[in-house]
């Protein structure tokens, strides 16, 4: 196992669109699966990645298994930090409006945004602050 | 230094286990430490030693699994994208009630609790896919 008490800074980069591969959901099964080693965990979202967190999705006529809801739960897992890049946004015709309404809860329980769109030259700095990257 | 490698896509389809390799091969070549390497998505069929490619061609499996024995490398395949895919051991297979297991020499199946304690343990986590 790892030593206690260390910490590393791990971004979860999600580039693509969560149906038509497996990407999207694995990825998200790791991130699920991290939250239990208490490291200091960021996702990001971009190019089609953005569309992981379009809200209303519907998957019944495609056949494969719609795991969007499970996004509102990294919240639970203390998963505050989730970036999308505005560009990616842009490019697509979104806006915040269309993705998942994601919260945490702080330190004293109050309901706070997860989701900080940002742009491309700002998620930079976020990448190059980071100790470990995971590209899905 | 101390490295991890992450493969994310299967053999012959996509170039990042090749990569992969090689690049594991280079840095032990150098003196670096391999922590692990470890197999996700389709990643996981590199595991599989029933692959039986032309004999004018590379056995991917084969030369992992060769690579893992001359340097005692620890090949981790995780768990839940090989049950989904057809990679077991045998454990794997009593489990799910299948009639064979398929993971090949060298490697081993366990969770993606592994992939993270290797981002943490290792200097440098080496990503390879798409």
């Amino acid at each position: 196992m790892a030593e206690q008490g260390q910490v590393k800074k791990f971004l979860y980069i999600n580039r693509k669109a969560p149906h038509g591969t497996i990407y999207a959901l694995e990825s998200l099964e790791v991130v699920l699966i991290a939250a239990a080693f208490d490291q200091d965990v960021s996702l990001a979202f971009v190019d089609d990645g953005v569309y992981q967190l379009k809200k209303n999705q519907d998957t019944q006529t495609i056949g494969s298994k719609n795991f969007s809801p499970a996004y509102n739960a990294l919240g639970d897992y203390d998963i505050k930090k989730i970036y999308v890049e505005k560009e990616s946004l842009e490019a697509r015709g979104l806006k915040i409006g269309d993705l998942l309404d994601l919260k945490y809860e702080d330190d004293d329980y109050a309901e706070k945004d997860s989701i900080q769109v940002v742009e491309s030259a700002a998620l930079k700095k976020i990448i190059a602050e980071q100790d470990v990257l995971l590209n899905f | 230094m101390k490295f991890s490698i992450l493969v994310n896509e299967g053999p012959y389809t996509h170039q990042a286990s090749d990569t992969a390799y090689q690049f594991t091969k280079a840095a032990l070549a150098k003196g670096h430490e391999i922590f692990r390497v470890f197999f996700y998505h389709d990643g996981v069929y590199n595991g599989s030693r029933l692959t039986a490619p032309p004999q004018d061609d590379r056995n991917v499996v084969a030369l992992w699994s060769d690579l893992a024995e001359q340097h005692k490398l620890d090949l981790v395949v995780c768990v839940a994208a090989a049950q989904r895919r057809g990679v077991l051991d045998e454990e794997e297979a009593k489990r799910a009630q299948k009639d064979g297991d398929n993971i090949a020499p060298g490697f081993r199946i366990s969770g993606l609790g592994q992939l993270i304690e290797a981002g943490i343990q290792a200097d440098r986590l080496m990503v390879f896919g798409d």
